[in-house]
């Protein structure tokens, strides 16, 4: 069933007021989550913009269960919950971890990759700011190619983005999936899917950051869908191997063009550095992987289910 | 291993872990493999596989996740188990804190081992002693079956005071030599030890965000009720570390009414009544160093020995009420504060301090990296210590044991 604004459930979990910056994505994103896990969930949460977004002791401005832990430990406490929640009996709760992209794609890897490959019965949700934006701004894996941040603060990043949600899929997990803040209807439609699937379950959002990208905080739904039409980001699902193309990105597919991603990367302040070599290299990267994902296209998931815990 | 009629066991160190473990009943076990602590979690998890054990066995990768684990199911009221060495303690170390910061009654049992660089799997005391301001309870077991009624009595003193407790045992020395160990009764221990009951518990229909950013100040909650800043939080676990003293003789005494074995509580002592010659150690040590005293006994000396039991909490009271009466104390410390001395001789000579006990003590650090500890050395280095003092020399350097530099 396609979701319209009107279908979302009512029940707020996000309170109304947060701690995070003017424009930030990751309130968007997570509203939609949280509506479309519902009330039978636990979540638990490293050190990261997230955090921030919780609130200070004793105030919070979510109404969930969650539990803190430690900035490379969400998949282990995530297991650490399935476990104990099936130690003491308790059945029915959807366990989330829930870790921005440094947490995920660099300290928190080994910890995830752990926990998919024992297939642990929950869902890993990674948003992508695509730097370490809570401790102010620093290069991750998942920073860009010709990015500034504070730790490649004059010749911006000289790599390319680590591709975690590839790391996932080579798990065979039930289920990985990437959306964007910018299109919350097919997040919340993927967060509800994930929810009823057994074993790891594995998404990645991307989510824009007005102060750490350097472009207004009006703008923050605009460069989510530029990165979208520019093929910096794709949506699309692997469900049980077979990958296809979702939403705006299936869209685009069907049109059969992107948009350059010159008219991405000029709207932001962390690519001022970026050399014209650079940008060819990105939007040779970009087309490449574009090519790959239309090739990938299959129309029905062939059918290997993994083993259930 | 071998049965005898009375349920007398003859096992490891190791062995004894897990029959503890098993014995507590414990509901998730997460552990990740280091010499010499992996038979006691390979034992665990054969318990598991075969049904002698209803948990949840995790296989993470690693020692950080084996502690998240634990803190995670914790929280939401399973009663967790985990045990490691040396750098997988070390590696733990973020956890370790977090985990006491978080008041959960997590049980750990530490097979001690000497950290590296160099690599070293033999025993000393290094990695629990570098552990002990993580805010656990820290017990050093004198053999196996102490291990064993001590990992159970964590239990209880840790779910009583909301403390992670942390059970320490010699690497080898105990972890891979068999003893008979008397194997109590499951209806005995479960008498002794009720099911965990969390202080909070993390569930959907009472959502809570544990632990998330606290300030220094008190702050008032969206009722208007003034709720503790970080300061006062940290006041209260340094309080509950305190009154652990307290519970750990009492379920020690306890123990001994059920089970006819207890431990003295936070320290025991051997020839300690009469003795002015006072050794100190902990752990195996302070078994080779029964020998000692007998030794130097037998050379004329008033010699005793005073072990510690309990390091964290650090029994101060104990310390200076059974020390009242050294002319001279000798510490044999496994381990090292590199820039100093031995842990457990700066925290006596710290208890002594203004209590008008005004004795010399002298440090030796002896066995580390498995390097072998005869009590005749012990008792020839307290008698080199006698003779030091005797000549009216108070200070003496710290020596290192049987060290060819
Ligand atoms: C072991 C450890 N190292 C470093 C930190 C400091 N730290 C806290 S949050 C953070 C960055 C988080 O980045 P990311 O996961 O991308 O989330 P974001 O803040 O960008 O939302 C860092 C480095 C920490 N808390 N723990
Ligand atoms: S730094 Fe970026 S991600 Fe973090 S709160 Fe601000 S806008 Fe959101
Ligand atoms: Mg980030």
């Amino acid at each position: 069933m396609t979701e319209s604004v009107l279908s979302l459930p009512d029940k707020e979990y996000m309170l109304p007021g947060n701690r995070t910056c003017a424009g930030c994505s990751l309130g968007i994103a997570y509203r939609h989550i949280l509506k479309a896990l519902g009330e039978s969930t636990i979540v638990t949460v490293p050190a990261s913009c997230l955090t921030v977004l919780h609130g200070m002791y004793p105030i919070t401005s979510v109404n969930i269960p969650c539990m803190n832990v430690t900035f490379p430990s969400t998949a282990a406490a995530a297991a650490g919950l399935v476990a104990g929640l099936k130690a003491i009996g308790k059945k029915g709760i959807t366990v989330v971890g829930f870790a921005g992209d440094g947490g995920t794609h660099d300290i928190g890897i080994q910890a995830l990759s752990g926990a998919a490959e024992r297939n642990t019965d929950f869902i890993y949700i990674c948003y992508d700011n695509e730097a370490y934006m809570n401790t102010g701004g620093q290069r991750s894996s998942s920073t860009p190619l010709g990015a500034t941040t504070t730790t490649t603060p004059v010749l911006g990043k000289a790599q390319h983005q680590k591709d975690m949600p590839a790391i996932m899929a080579a798990h065979r997990v039930p289920y990985v999936a990437t959306a964007s803040s910018s299109y919350p209807l097919d997040l919340y439609e993927k967060v509800k899917k994930a929810r009823d699937i057994m074993g790891t379950r594995f998404l990645y959002i991307s989510t824009p950051c007005p102060p750490g990208w350097l472009f207004p905080p009006k703008d923050t739904v605009k460069i989510g869908r530029l990165a979208v039409e520019t093929g910096m980001v794709v949506l699309y699902e692997i469900e049980n191997g077979g990958f296809r193309l979702t939403g705006a990105s299936e869209r685009l597919a069907a049109k059969g063009s992107l948009r350059p991603v010159r008219e991405y990367i000029e709207l932001q302040g962390r690519f001022r550095h970026i050399t014209k070599d650079q940008i060819e290299e990105l939007q040779r990267w970009v087309d490449s992987r574009w090519e790959e994902y239309l090739a990938r296209q299959t129309p029905r998931p062939p059918d290997y289910s993994t083993l259930q815990n | 291993m071998k049965k005898t009629a009375n349920n007398t066991q003859i096992i490891t160190g190791n062995y004894a872990v897990a029959l503890a473990a098993k014995l507590s009943r414990v509901q998730v076990v997460a552990a990740y493999p280091i010499t010499p602590q992996s038979p006691a979690t390979e034992t665990l998890s054969q318990f598991v596989e075969k049904g002698e054990l209803d948990a949840e066995y995790v296989r993470v990768e690693s020692e950080h996740s084996a502690l998240a684990v634990c803190i995670a199911a914790s929280t939401v009221g399973a009663r967790t188990f985990t045990a490691t060495s040396a750098n997988g303690l070390a590696y733990m170390c973020e956890q370790l804190h977090w985990a006491a910061g978080a008041r959960l009654p997590i049980v750990l049992a530490c097979a001690n081992r000497a950290m590296g660089a160099p690599w070293n799997v033999l025993n000393d005391q290094q990695d629990s002693i570098s552990q002990r301001d993580t805010g656990w309870i820290q017990i050093y077991a004198r053999n196996s079956q102490e291990i064993l009624d001590s990992i159970i009595q964590a239990y209880r003193i840790a779910e009583k005071l909301y403390v992670p407790a942390m059970v320490c045992y010699d690497g080898y020395i105990l972890s891979h030599t068999v003893m008979p160990v008397e194997v109590p009764r499951q209806e005995q221990v479960d008498r002794f030890l009720p099911p965990y009951k969390p202080h909070t518990v993390l569930d959907p229909s009472t959502p809570q965000n544990l632990n998330l950013v606290t300030l220094a100040n008190p702050r008032r909650d969206a009722r208007g009720v003034m709720c503790h800043g970080y300061m006062e939080l940290r006041y209260l676990l340094q309080e509950a570390l305190e009154n652990s003293l307290e519970t750990v003789v009492e379920v020690d005494r306890e123990f001994g009414d059920v089970f006819g074995r207890s431990y003295g509580g936070t320290h025991w002592g051997y020839r300690l009544e009469d003795a002015t010659l006072i050794l100190m150690a902990m752990g195996s040590v302070a078994t080779e160093a029964t020998v000692a005293v007998d030794q130097l006994r037998q050379r004329g000396h008033r010699a005793g020995l005073l072990a510690l039991r309990v390091y964290r909490p650090f029994p101060k009271q104990d310390v200076i009420s059974a020390t009242k009466r050294a002319e001279l104390i000798v510490v044999f410390d496994k381990n090292i504060s590199y820039g100093y001395e031995g842990a457990t001789c700066s925290d006596l000579k710290a208890a002594l301090y203004g209590n008008s006990i005004q004795v010399p003590v002298h440090n030796y650090i002896v066995g580390l990296g498995g390097r072998d500890v005869k009590a005749r050395e012990l008792a020839d280095a307290a008698e080199r210590s006698l003779r030091w003092a005797e000549e009216g020399r108070p200070q003496k350097e710290v020596e290192w044991l049987n060290c060819h530099i």
